[in-house]
């Protein structure tokens, strides 16, 4: 491979992985839970990209496979199992009632993803020089915004999706790491994660059946019934 | 010495002469896209021609400031003009007389004067138009400054002739994730500074809805047909700025002989053509935002232009 090449190849994934912070942005920032769980799909596509050009980069076919992987499990897989097992109620609602309005959250988010350069620089810089790129620094700036994703917000979808970019931040920052994991681990944290939809899917449309919504941010008092029956106050 | 001093008026003539024709190409080209026939892309010449044999009306309640906006908004993309790569890729005579950040100064000169006679006249929706017109300003400046600075950061040089140099050399460059987002970025800037349509609506005549026009509302004859030309010029200047320094230096003149200058301006315009085709797919697909979403699309804006800077700085 000649070096121009090589360099494509690397410019190309730093595009890619740059993309995929920008998508981070965007799931903070949107307002309605299905431009969310779009905005996610996009980024699992960029991570999937990613490896694979990182796999054509040092000829690692191994990467592929976490491509591929990667490709059938989050945006396929993922969503369907959302759409299978929670309301469909969800997904047409608007605005998704948040702590913090969203410029003040956008600040924080920027804010995060600087800081997130002090702490990936030296971590980049610790492996050895051929693993250096743009995936670890950015890969955990992405995992801070998905932790600040499922912090502000107050929607259980929201906050599924905050927790999957957590994951997909974790591994962006991995697959340039560590290149050469068993197929079997990859797998199984794919299925780890498909089994973690599916349960906070079901938990969601259980918390729905029961109480009629799913702003898990306003369930924050305990209460009894009996006595309190004209209040709206939420109960669990 | 002589002849980069005349290659450098050559650009300002160019953004003079075909500053119109772009904006006549646009209006036909959307028409088209709304299966209209639409007006000829040469009608804003004849709409200038027409404008400068009027007769002006002045308000007499108006300062001098209300006679003077018309001539800084024409002279201002004029200047611009000197300083950026519009037909060369080799500096010429001016070139270093301001760098970027002078070339976004005197633009902004010309902003704040229109904003002055619009408020100077006392008429409320000159007043409304000029101080919203200010708030998109005030909301694209932070994102012009960081383009700027990423810029001029991963060139080492805020000289746009150098500059251009940096995205292309080696062509791999041209995929790096700063370019593109900057790309992206600029693109946006270009929609609200120009007016375009998610911003503001360049088509629409209701006083209660205008941004941009609003500056332009109490001029009539000369001093109208000067507004209209500057702003057209403006925007040419723009789409120079982000054609042959951010996204495509190919096409310019390398050489320091006539007809390879001359040869350059054909190729520049299509260029120009190419850009207009894209925004007019923009202008025909989205709706115009409500004025408090603006500022979430320049929010929008900001972020990319610092996710540019971030990727720049996490690059090895």
């Amino acid at each position: 491979m000649s070096d121009a090449t090589k360099q494509l190849l690397e410019n190309l994934n730093a595009l890619v992985v740059a993309l995929s912070l920008l998508t981070a942005f965007g799931i903070v920032a949107m307002r309605q839970a299905r431009a969310c769980l779009n905005l996610f799909i996009v980024e699992s596509l960029l991570l999937a990209a990613s490896a694979a050009l990182l796999g054509l980069r040092y000829q690692s076919p191994h990467l592929y496979g976490v491509a591929l992987v990667n490709l059938i499990s989050k945006p396929i897989i993922v969503p369907w199992l959302l759409r299978r097992t929670s309301p469909a109620e969800i997904y047409t609602r608007r605005e998704i009632d948040q702590v913090l309005n969203i410029p003040t959250a956008l600040l924080i988010a920027l804010a995060l993803a600087v800081g997130a350069y002090f702490v990936g620089v030296p971590l980049a810089n610790a492996v050895a020089p051929e693993f250096r790129g743009p995936n670890v620094p950015i890969g955990i700036a992405v995992l801070l915004l998905g932790a600040f994703t499922l912090t502000v917000r107050r929607e259980a979808l929201s906050l599924l999706i905050g927790l999957l970019v957590m994951e997909n931040g974790a591994f962006l920052a991995g697959i340039s790491i560590a290149r050469d994991l068993g197929m079997l681990v990859e797998l199984a944290i794919a299925t780890d994660g498909l089994v973690i939809v599916f349960v906070m899917g079901v938990l969601v449309r259980a918390v729905q059946k029961q109480i009629g919504t799913t702003s898990v941010g306003s369930l924050d008092s305990l209460r009894e019934t009996v006595g309190t029956a004209d209040s709206d106050e939420a109960l669990l | 010495m002589l002849e980069r001093i005349l290659f450098n008026v050559l650009q300002a003539a160019v953004v003079l002469i075909f500053a119109p024709l772009a904006s006549g190409v646009l209006s036909r080209l959307k028409e088209m896209v709304q299966s209209k026939r639409g007006p000829s892309i040469f009608q804003p010449y004849r709409d200038l021609w027409k404008l400068f044999h009027k007769d002006e009306v002045v308000s007499e309640d108006s300062s001098w400031i209300f006679r003077f906006a018309p001539y800084v908004l024409f002279v201002t993309p004029l200047f611009v003009a000197l300083l950026i790569p519009v037909l060369t890729s080799y500096p010429l005579f001016f070139a270093f007389m301001g760098d970027m950040l002078g070339g976004g100064f005197v633009l902004a000169l010309g902003g704040f004067f229109a904003t002055l006679a619009a408020v100077d006249t006392a008429n409320p929706y000159g007043a409304v138009g000029a101080s919203r017109t200010r708030m998109v300003g005030f909301l694209a400046e932070p994102v012009f400054m960081i383009v700027f600075f990423t810029v001029s950061f991963v060139a080492g040089s805020t000289i746009p002739y150098i500059v251009q140099q940096k995205w292309v050399t080696p062509p791999a460059n041209f995929f790096a994730p700063s370019h593109v987002l900057l790309v992206l970025a600029f693109v946006m800037l270009i929609l609200a500074e120009g007016g375009r349509i998610p911003v503001d609506n360049p088509t629409g005549h209701f006083e209660l809805a205008m941004i941009d026009e609003s500056k332009s509302l109490e001029y009539s004859g000369r001093g109208f047909a000067l507004v209209k030309w500057g702003g057209q010029m403006k925007f040419f200047v723009l789409l120079c700025i982000f054609l042959n320094v951010l996204l495509s230096p190919w096409g310019l003149a390398s050489a320091q002989t006539y007809g390879a200058v001359l040869l350059a301006i054909p190729s520049v315009l299509f260029k120009v053509l190419c850009f207009l085709l894209v925004l007019v797919v923009i202008e025909s697909s989205l709706a115009k935002l409500r004025l408090f979403r603006i500022a979430e699309f320049l929010g929008a804006a900001f972020i990319i232009s610092v996710a540019a800077m971030i990727a720049q700085v996490f690059l090895p």
